[in-house]
């Protein structure tokens, strides 16, 4: 008696089926419990939109600086802004060739600087920003000391900006009231001399300002110019505006220093404050600025992520979202795959249908998102079936496997080339999408198919056939699902949960729907009896 | 619907996902199928056992070997190409005669050596086998079948299938080729299945396309009620395998040649579940019967007596 490796007993007990299975369902219960826990937190505390329709807005800044560099060290800083409690920043770009770009806050602003040693002619260098609104709380931050530093001034100056702060401070009560006067006294039509001597003939906002901080410091109160621009609908050429802040009762009020209102419109993104120019550049000729302001929307989703960013809870941090948009874009897809596998599963597990190639459905059937489904399927046909003529004929040549299996490949490949030109020569845009189909795949199908014809016959290749475009149907019409594919994208942790059903589906032995018509026989002499 | 399952479940009909969870899987230790799906490993696994198999003329192992088979086969005048690890019966050419430098085959189509030798290249550059993996091609004897089945069987090679489970034959039956399978003995290409009592030998019911037909569709001689000889041999043989493999659930391949008695053709890791159509009766009970006793059931004349009391029809 020969008896391989020794041992040939192998029957296991039914204890250990059973333990095998107990531990089966441990598993799919852990994985579904962690599956669903993240899912819940996500939805209840990280407020995870479960709906894609949310949409919201999101700015996009553009700074664009253009200069000329006459073969000397170039030194540019620039303001940028900062997150603030109505706005958040973020994503940035800095965009400058051969440029050192570096960013640093110095005492609450944030500026980026650009330096290169050498540099000539026409140069440019782009600042982007992604600002997001977001309104929220964040401490204020108040002067050291209880009374502004007095400004240093001397002369007709000095006896000027008395004059109006004593003539304001007169009628005033209290700093908001003092500071209303003084911008009315700016304002006014005729402001007298001394208002003229300091202002100058052009009545700028930004002069009006910083006359103001001025003026405030001396009367020992703490203000400062902002500057920002507003986030309007769409500006190719957005315009600075200026503002006054001072700070009365524990907070700093904004006002406007044309009409004296003490606020500024909510959609104004602050940039930088301080009595400083918006970009200070060394070694420089002919510098111009232009500042642009772009609106687009943005799915609820990633709005909640990157509210998500600036909470920064571990989670976050390494979801999908901290991936490049690009990269994003292929899980979306590709975290499709495990739903339509799932349901792969069931078709051929559960319900028994017969397919081409494991996973070739699903492989179509992400295709198919792209061609259409009609189309998909028409198209899929065509060359499958062009491809099988053409295998059949290959039979008469007698070739040898690999090189028979490459020639298919050649002719499917031509074969997508030609439908892509016909369609397009005909106007039927949708047919170039053919080029999307996985070619290997299909050459695999072809041969396949070709065999399973040749031994089974075309019925039964019709019915496999028929089969497997019946399970990419069904698998693109699950995928398609946009409902389905925010979900996955979003909660990729609902995968463990299928994950969980496609282990017990491993374990699932009851009859398969298919087989149920093909026993049926065997009922059948049970009820003659 | 839910009604033929509960029927099914009742007769105990065993379906595809029970027969891998609970039967392959659990019996059958992946290690060992390279035993039974390559068919040179099976033979010359048999032949050292002592068991009966077709004799082997050669093996093909490499392209440029087909040249040289003319030769090999000058003396045979019949013989069967296969695939050492073909499945399912694909890539098998029986070769019935010669006319003049021609082969012949079974349907009386002329071949050259030239398609032949296609053939084999097919078979060694993996079209038959599993995966696709690279194959070696057998040429062996063609058994001259027991007359028994000459009437009862159009072309092809008639083989008697018995399910082996931890060495206790628990279900048979004979698959008769017919012209719409084109010889070949798979039921669903048009083979018919025809049920065997185990204790006697004796062909039951036989299914023809899932109908229970009585004469061969293709001779018009009855095909139930037919007698096995050597059927007690046949048993013992199968029974065998469990040791020669060490494989727990297994479908053993049997022809009956009329000089050398009964022949080990394949053995298969994963049979198919036609054959309780062919018997019309369920595989899970006797299945559960065995489990039950096979610690008590050591020796292959136990094993063999156990199956003919317990399983007859």
């Amino acid at each position: 008696m020969v008896m391989p490796g020794g041992d040939w007993r192998f029957a296991m007990p039914g204890s250990v089926r059973s333990m095998k299975n107990r531990h089966l369902y441990l598993l799919a219960a852990a994985l579904s419990a962690v599956g669903i826990s993240l899912f819940l937190y996500k939805t209840i505390a990280l407020d995870f939109p479960l709906l894609p329709e949310v949409r919201a807005h999101v700015w996009n800044i553009g700074v664009h600086l253009t200069f000329e560099a006459d073969n000397k060290p170039v030194k540019v800083s620039m303001h940028i802004p900062r997150n603030s409690n109505r706005f958040a920043i973020v994503d940035e770009n800095f965009i400058s060739r051969g440029y050192g770009v570096n960013v640093a806050t110095e005492e609450g602003q944030r500026k980026a600087v650009w330096s290169i040693r050498r540099a000539t002619g026409l140069q440019n260098i782009y600042y982007r920003a992604t600002v997001l609104r977001v309104d929220r709380d964040i401490a204020i931050k108040k002067p050291p000391q209880a009374e502004a530093a007095k400004p240093v001034l001397a002369g007709v100056q000095l006896e000027a900006s008395n004059s109006i702060l004593s003539e304001v401070r007169e009628k005033s009560a209290d700093t908001g009231s003092l500071v209303a006067g003084l911008l009315k006294r700016l304002n006014a039509p005729q402001p007298g001399d001394d208002v003229v001597l300091l202002l100058g003939k052009k009545k700028s906002a930004r002069k009006k300002v910083e006359i103001a901080v001025q003026l405030l410091a001396l009367a020992g109160i703490h203000a400062h110019a902002v500057h920002g621009v507003r986030l309007e609908e769409q500006r190719r050429a957005a315009q600075f505006r200026h503002w006054l802040e001072v700070f009365e009762n524990d907070k700093w009020i904004a006002y406007d220093p044309d009409t004296g209102a003490r606020e500024i419109p909510d959609d104004t993104l602050t940039w930088w404050r301080g009595m400083a120019d918006m970009v200070e550049a060394v070694n420089v000729q002919r510098l111009q600025i232009s500042v642009s302001v772009l609106r687009s929307e943005q799915a609820a989703l990633e709005l909640a992520v990157e509210k998500g960013i600036i909470k920064k809870p571990f989670l976050l941090e390494f979801s999908l979202f901290s991936l490049p948009v690009q990269t994003q874009s292929v899980y979306r897809v590709a975290l499709l795959v495990p739903i339509g596998v799932l349901f792969l599963v069931i078709l051929r597990n559960v319900i028994g249908i017969r397919t081409f190639g494991t996973f070739m459905p699903v492989l179509i059937a992400l295709s198919f998102r792209e061609t259409q489904l009609l189309w998909g399927v028409f198209l899929f046909i065509v060359l499958v079936g062009t491809g099988l003529l053409i295998r059949l004929y290959l039979e008469r040549l007698k070739l040898l496997v690999v090189p028979r299996l490459a020639a298919i490949l050649i002719v499917v490949i031509g074969l997508m080339a030609f439908l892509s030109v016909l369609t397009h020569k005909l106007g039927l845009e949708r047919g170039l999408s053919v080029a999307l189909f996985p070619m290997v795949i299909i050459t695999m199908t072809i041969e396949r198919m070709s065999i399973v014809w040749d031994e089974l016959g075309a019925f039964e290749t019709l019915k496999q056939g028929a089969g497997s475009i019946i399970a990419a149907v069904i698998a693109y019409l699950i995928m398609s699902i946009s409902y389905a594919e925010h979900l996955v994208f979003v909660f990729p942790e609902l995968l463990l949960l299928l994950l969980a059903a496609t282990l017990l589906l491993g374990r699932y032995s009851g009859y398969r729907l298919l087989e149920l018509r093909r026993f049926k026989a065997l009922t059948e002499k049970r009820n003659d009896v | 619907m839910f009604r033929i399952k509960k029927q099914l479940s009742e007769i105990g009909v065993l379906g595809l996902n029970r027969r891998n969870a609970e039967y392959t899987l659990q019996y059958n230790q992946r290690r060992l199928y390279p035993l039974v799906d390559d068919k040179l490993q099976t033979k010359k696994l048999a032949l050292k056992a002592g068991i009966a198999v077709p004799e082997l003329y050669g093996v093909v192992e490499a392209e440029h070997q087909v040249r040289q088979v003319a030769g090999v086969l000058k003396s045979y005048p019949d013989f069967v190409i296969k695939p050492s690890r073909g499945s399912g019966g694909e890539g098998i050419l029986v070769i019935a005669g010669r006319s003049k430098d021609l082969y012949r085959g079974v349907d009386g189509v002329l071949l050259d050596a030239e398609e032949v030798g296609y053939h084999i290249c097919n078979i060694i550059s993996g079209m038959y086998s599993l995966g696709g993996q690279p194959d070696k091609a057998l040429i062996e004897y063609r058994v001259q079948f027991d007359p028994l089945f000459g009437a009862i069987s159009y072309q092809g090679v008639p083989d008697i299938r018995v399910i082996v489970f931890l060495g206790v034959p628990v279900m048979s039956m004979a698959r008769l080729p017919t012209r719409m399978s084109g010889g070949k003995a798979n039921l669903h290409q048009g083979a018919i299945g025809a049920g065997i009592d185990i204790a006697t030998g004796t062909t039951l019911t036989a299914v023809w396309r899932n109908k229970i037909v009585a004469e061969h569709p293709d001779t018009g001689n009855p095909v139930t009620g037919v007698r096995i000889s050597n059927w007690d041999t046949l048993l013992h043989i199968a029974a065998r395998c469990y040791e020669l493999t060490g494989l727990g659930y297994i479908g053993v391949d049997l022809v009956l040649d009329k000089d050398k008695g009964p022949l080990i053709l394949e053995l298969n890791a994963r049979p198919g579940l036609s054959i309780q159509i062919a018997n019309r009766a369920g595989l899970l009970p006797r299945l559960k019967k065995v489990e039950q006793h096979h610690t008590v059931l050591q020796r292959i004349d136990d094993r063999v007596f156990f199956s003919k009391e317990q399983f007859s029809a």
